[in-house]
């Protein structure tokens, strides 16, 4: 059975964590909330660390989500600095890094994802992953310095702005990807081929299909060496190669982790505990499909679902669209929906020579996605008519 | 209720638009626009949704 905590804690202080407070206190929840996190900076906002704050025209606070004055105003008892690596759900405890053991009734796990980095890069310099402001300032600081060239592996979203804001300082960029079309995996061939395109269109060197055999220097980056044998010489190197959910706090908890902490459809956990934001795997019964979101909208959205859960075993299932936006050079890229990369593709409104168009995505006779490049109108309606189960002939003829 | 948009930080993600389409529109020309500044009450708990989704933080509400 479950019931109703007299206090919350909340591990992570990250996008979900604080919107996970943020709610309860908005719902009228007046007991005592406490919001652990394992940075030392209040929470802020990541979208701008590869954008505005990595490009200098954005100092860090103003990426800042809230500050302690916000936090205090609010009694939510901020504890920043302290990592979780340990949960007891019979006793009720969690474990910080510093070996103090903290009580708590209900719980949301919100922990997030770290980068995936490379092997054999550990005490080189000038290597560098984007998640945190730490990361970025140090990215920031290097870009600052003039590189002659920096080398991005990975032509996912987050190195695709990277790459993007680098060549927005003027500086010499070379992507590299293992992929013969970047994002193919998630937009499809055609559609990735647009993404290539945009970023060879503003002087990218951007090489498909190659990996990266290992990355040298002495003491400091000088080279990444690709599978192909061809070498590319940097001084700064980026890599973007995906996350991983933090869940190893939890062996031994109980808690079921694959990929990503287990919920249930309405992000319950266990007895009074629920989970959120990239750390959190979930059903979604819109989809028919169980899934883990690295996306903003979804770590904000779940984490006040995953808050009002713990306070009412009414809150039904959490059933989003997924979608987010990645803003490259001057375009706006949106994505809405689930897609897969053999789904049919339609471009619906627009042109992709001129880089602004809607394309939909469908399967089995439904919509399943909306790709939008500066057609953020079309990506919302078309969202709408996903969260409604249209079919895809509905949504072809409609017209917005 | 009056709506006001911070348009320096307004990045024309249009979740606002997705939650009120009556109020407000991002056209094809990238901006966003405010199609009724002043909703009534009824209006209330979607636009407060609004200002709690936008990713910007860029929509609040005065009461004037």
């Amino acid at each position: 059975m479950t019931s109703t905590p007299r206090a919350v804690t909340i591990v992570g202080a990250s996008l979900a964590g604080l919107n996970a407070a943020e709610a309860l206190r908005r719902d009228g929840f007046e007991g005592p909330i406490t919001l652990i996190g394992a940075e030392e900076h209040p929470p802020y906002d990541r979208p701008p660390l590869s954008k505005q704050v990595l490009a200098g025209d954005w100092e860090p606070d103003r990426a800042a989500l809230t500050d302690t004055e916000e936090l205090q105003e609010d009694e939510i008892e901020a504890r920043f600095g302290l990592r979780a690596t340990g949960l007891d759900l019979n006793a009720r405890e969690l474990t910080l890094h510093t070996g103090e053991t903290v009580g708590f009734d209900g719980l949301v796990i919100a922990t997030g994802a770290r980068c995936r980095t490379m092997g054999g890069t550990e005490g080189l310099s000038g290597v560098h992953v984007l998640r945190s402001l730490d990361d970025c300032l140090a990215l920031r600081a290097d870009l600052e310095a003039a590189p002659q060239r920096v080398v991005v592996v990975g032509a996912g979203f987050i190195g695709a702005e990277v790459a993007a804001t680098a060549r927005g300082r003027g500086l010499e960029v070379t992507v590299v990807e293992a992929l013969p079309t970047p994002l193919s995996r998630v937009l499809g061939d055609e559609m990735g081929q647009v993404c290539a395109d945009v970023h060879r269109d503003h002087g990218v060197d951007l090489r498909t299909g190659v990996g990266v055999d290992r990355i040298e220097g002495d003491r400091r980056v000088e080279r990444v060496v690709l599978s192909d044998g061809a070498v590319v010489d940097a001084d700064v190197v980026v890599v973007g190669i995906g996350v991983i959910p933090n869940t190893e706090w939890l062996d031994g908890s109980g808690v079921e982790v694959d990929d990503g902490v287990i919920c249930d459809a309405s992000c319950l956990v266990a007895d009074r505990v629920t989970a959120a934001g990239d750390v959190a795997r979930w059903p979604n019964q819109l989809f028919g499909e169980t899934m883990r979101v690295e996306h903003w909208d979804n770590a904000a959205a779940q984490g006040a679902h995953a808050a009002r859960r713990l306070l009412d075993a009414g809150v039904g299932p959490f059933t989003p669209v997924p979608w987010f936006w990645s803003d490259q050079y001057d375009r706006k890229i949106q994505l809405a929906g689930r897609v897969r990369p053999d789904d049919e593709v339609r471009v619906v409104n627009g042109s992709v020579d001129e880089r602004r168009f809607a394309a939909i995505y469908g399967r089995a006779g439904k919509i399943t996605g909306v790709l939008g490049f500066n057609r953020p109108r079309h990506v919302m309606r078309y969202r709408a008519l996903i969260e409604h189960g249209a079919s895809f002939d509905e949504a072809l003829a409609a017209e917005f | 209720m009056r709506i006001v948009v911070d348009f320096d930080l307004c990045e024309s993600n249009a979740v606002c638009m997705q939650i009120a389409p009556d109020i407000f529109e991002v056209r094809d020309d990238d901006f966003l626009y405010i199609l009724n500044e002043t909703p009534g009450e009824a209006d209330r708990a979607r636009v407060e949704e609004c200002v709690q989704r936008c990713p910007k933080q860029a929509i609040s509400i005065a009461e004037d």
